[in-house]
């Protein structure tokens, strides 16, 4: 007779597993990363294989040699860093600091709290935020590479030139459609909306994310920057400009909805959308730089544990 | 459509033996009855060894208050009264019985003539049920008259009849909806007059339109007998989220469906209320799903308590190879069978063979905080909240994250893509919290 197994209900699970979730953020972030290989090069491509290669080998290392636990690089968040640190630095930047950036997400912001789904903090806006402040003239947020036709070579000595929302600032002018596309100036994933909304709609089909925190996020954004341009438009960027410059597609989509550092509910995710937008605007307009995206999340990533003990789900039957 | 109010999930339907009309199932050479096959106090033995029974002869009696009466489905000799195995591994006195032929008692009218006539009066009725030995066949196997006697001051509004059916997989209230329809409204018209309501409400998931349509047709001859189409949508079937979808009432936190004026069977029930109390039939036999992915021959099966499992699986075709996992009910909320020599039961409503690939679990990652658990319960619970507090023993803090409102339906432990094991966590919960209470009422 066969051995039977004996087990408490429930006997069937659903196909969603975790794996699975990563892998499917990772393919929503390709079309993006194909983009900015097309505008930036291979130097884009060496930037984020360069980010996954240290994201994934400090996490294999660190649970190898120091935590001595079962190492979990297969599941594919190592990668989703990776990826996403690559995504928030300019394509020209040198490969050693993007080592230390994966460091500090994976070792700092990542594995220091337990790995996986432990982490209070998005790891790779911890990394970004790092190197941001530790080398701020290659990882400024005024000069980044100006886009170049595909496979010329490299970046680097290409012509650098200010962002949109530098621009802007400085009272230029930008293209709008160009900002649509990613032909304009930014850290690599970030420049091309339309890429971004197709891998979150790619996220949303297959039930990975859902529209809460990206609609609230950006909604109040647009709102909160459009009542500001309403009362001084001389001072304050148009709203079309606030959604589609810098890293708010980027930001809203890929890093608000990363689900271990948001909160759990629907209202709880809409209070976090409207409070990342909100900070978002305030940091762009009213702070002493550009963009103001990172910070606005991680700031909400710190109140999570809040939000969720306030959007507790009522219990049935009280 | 009307639904329940919170969370909820879609497991694949997997309505497999849909088709296949019931067939009765031959009789065994031997057979072992359990003597307690109900939810509360022990039932008393009164028969030996040694003795002759006849089909529906009484052989263990209710004699304390929750409790319920016990029947030999056979006629024969009774060879042993000893322990036996039941199908989780338990040891539990049961009446060993040589079958001999087929001989029912003289005051059972086991013809298929339907009987509309309901000529006994409420109190009648509940004697009558909890003569037959009728217990819920939903799962729970609690006696039925024990629903039917109401507590001081309480009134029941409407008597709701379960007929969701909205595990996966099984199938038997379907076929039992489709080829004993007009038994089944009988024993509802029996239970609304046992209860003393005017109305009752029959849900029924909406995946089942054909059970739908002629329970709705035939319902034209009774009064006040409504059928809901409920959405495909599981726990459905659980009684607190049932009540909800037809009344739109809430059954408090820890109290009974009474609270609210409702009284809940299942279908199945109702149709052995109606031979009970019309045909004098004790609760003896039953509909049993055989189901599974690899099984040959998928039936429903008319089959006598006391039916050893492993006759109804060789009758099928044999075990499938590859099989990994045995469950009588349904995935959601079945239970794994141990040991395949015990014997069916009154509420053995299905069995179900797993293949060792369908049944393994997914592999378990740390928690993603995706949320997924709360959105999905439907007692509006956060699983992942006090499976953390369970694996940190912290008892008295899951207490007061509403454990103990948990329906172990298994909602969050299917849907959680970490494959945490959230189900577990919450049973653990339970059982520590319920020793605390005890522990504490001792003191
Ligand atoms: S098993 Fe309990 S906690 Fe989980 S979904 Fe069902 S009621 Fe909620
Ligand atoms: S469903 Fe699983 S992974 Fe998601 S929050 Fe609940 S326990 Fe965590």
């Amino acid at each position: 007779m066969a051995l039977l197994t004996v087990s408490g209900s429930p006997h069937v699970q659903s196909n969603q597993t975790t794996k699975k979730i990563m892998w499917t953020v990772i393919i929503a972030l390709l079309p993006a990363l194909l983009v900015s290989i097309y505008y930036f090069g291979l130097d884009a491509l060496m930037v984020t294989l360069t980010s996954v290669v240290f994201c994934v080998g400090f996490e294999w290392l660190i649970q190898k040699f120091i935590l001595k636990t079962k190492t979990t690089i297969g599941d594919g968040s190592a990668i989703i860093t990776g990826i996403l640190l690559a995504f928030n630095l300019p394509a020209n930047i040198p490969l050693w600091i993007v080592g230390i950036g994966a460091l500090v997400a994976i070792g700092v912001a990542k594995m220091s709290y337990g790995g996986l789904g432990k982490n209070p903090f998005n790891p790779a806006l911890v990394g970004r935020v790092f190197l941001f402040i530790s080398f701020p003239s290659k990882v400024a947020m005024s000069e980044w590479p100006l886009p170049k036709p595909l496979f010329s070579s490299s970046v680097s000595d290409a012509l650098t030139g200010p962002t949109p929302l530098l621009a802007m600032k400085n009272g230029q002018a930008v293209d709008l459609w160009n900002m649509f596309i990613g032909a304009t100036g930014g850290s690599l994933g970030e420049v091309s909306a339309i890429a971004l909304i197709i891998g979150g709609l790619i996220m949303l089909f297959r039930k990975v994310i859902t529209w809460h925190i990206p609609v609230s996020f950006l909604t109040t954004a647009g709102v909160f920057g459009l009542i500001l341009w309403l009362i001084n438009p001389n001072e304050f960027i148009h709203p079309a400009y606030q959604l589609l410059a810098g890293g708010m597609m980027l930001g809203a989509i890929f890093m608000a909805t990363d689900m271990v550092t948001s909160p759990v509910t629907y209202k709880g995710q809409l209070l976090f959308g409207f409070g990342c937008g909100v900070l978002t605007i305030i940091f762009r307009s009213f702070g002493p730089m550009p963009e103001g995206v990172s910070f606005a999340i991680l700031i909400m990533n710190a109140v999570t544990p809040l939000i969720d003990k306030a959007f507790k789900p009522k219990p049935f039957g009280y | 459509m009307k639904t329940f109010n919170k969370g909820g999930v879609h497991p694949q339907e997997n309505k497999l033996s849909n088709d296949s009309a019931i067939e009765v199932f031959p009789l065994p050479k031997q057979a072992v009855v359990f003597v307690s096959q109900h939810l509360g106090a022990p039932s008393t033995m009164v028969v030996q060894k040694g003795d002759k029974v006849k089909a529906g002869q009484l052989i263990a009696k209710a004699e304390q208050f929750i409790c319920a009466n016990t029947h030999s489905p056979y006629s024969g000799t009774i060879t042993k009264i000893d322990l036996a195995t039941d199908f989780t591994g338990y040891k539990k006195p049961a009446v060993y019985i040589d079958v001999e032929g087929d001989e029912w008692m003289e005051d059972i009218d086991t013809s298929n003539d339907i009987v509309r006539d309901i000529k006994l009066d409420s109190a009648q009725i509940i004697d009558k049920i909890k003569e037959m030995g009728i217990v819920g066949l939903g799962g729970a196997a609690f006696p039925t008259h024990i629903k039917y006697m109401l507590p001081q001051g309480k009134k029941a509004d409407y008597l709701i009849i379960n007929a969701v059916e909205c595990e996966p997989y099984l199938t038997s209230d379907y076929r039992l909806m489709k080829e004993k329809a007009e038994e089944c409204l009988i024993g509802i018209e029996i239970l609304k007059k046992a209860l003393n309501v005017d109305k009752a409400l029959v849900g029924i998931e909406a995946n089942k339109p054909d059970a739908i349509e002629g329970f709705t047709q035939l319902s034209k001859n009774y009064k006040e007998i409504e059928i809901v189409p409920l959405k495909t949508k599981y726990p459905q079937g659980a009684e607190k989220q049932l009540i909800y979808a037809l009344t739109k009432r809430q059954v408090p936190s820890g109290k009974l469906p009474i609270e609210v004026g409702c009284v809940v069977n299942n279908i199945g029930t109702a149709q052995a209320v109606y031979s009970a109390v019309q045909k004098n039939m004790p609760l003896v036999q039953n509909i049993l799903t055989l189901t599974g992915k690899n099984v040959k021959q998928r039936k429903n099966l008319l089959v006598r308590v006391g039916t050893p499992l492993q006759s109804v699986i060789d009758y099928c075709g044999g075990l499938p190879e590859d099989t990994g996992k045995i469950i009588s009910g349904g995935p959601m909320m079945g239970k794994a069978i141990s040991d395949l020599s015990a014997p069916t039961v009154k509420t053995t409503s299905a069995l179900l063979l797993m293949s060792k690939k369908e049944s393994s679990r997914k592999e378990e990652t740390n928690c993603l905080r995706c949320g997924k658990c709360v959105k999905v319960c439907p007692m509006g619970l956060e699983p992942i909240k006090i499976a953390q507090l369970a694996e940190n023993r912290l008892w008295k803090d899951a207490e007061k994250a509403y454990a103990m409102d948990c329906i172990e339906c298994g909602s969050c432990h299917f849907t959680c893509p970490a494959g945490r094991p959230l189900l577990d966590l919450m049973r653990v919960s339970k059982n520590h919290i319920g020793d605390l209470r005890r522990q504490k009422a001792q003191r």
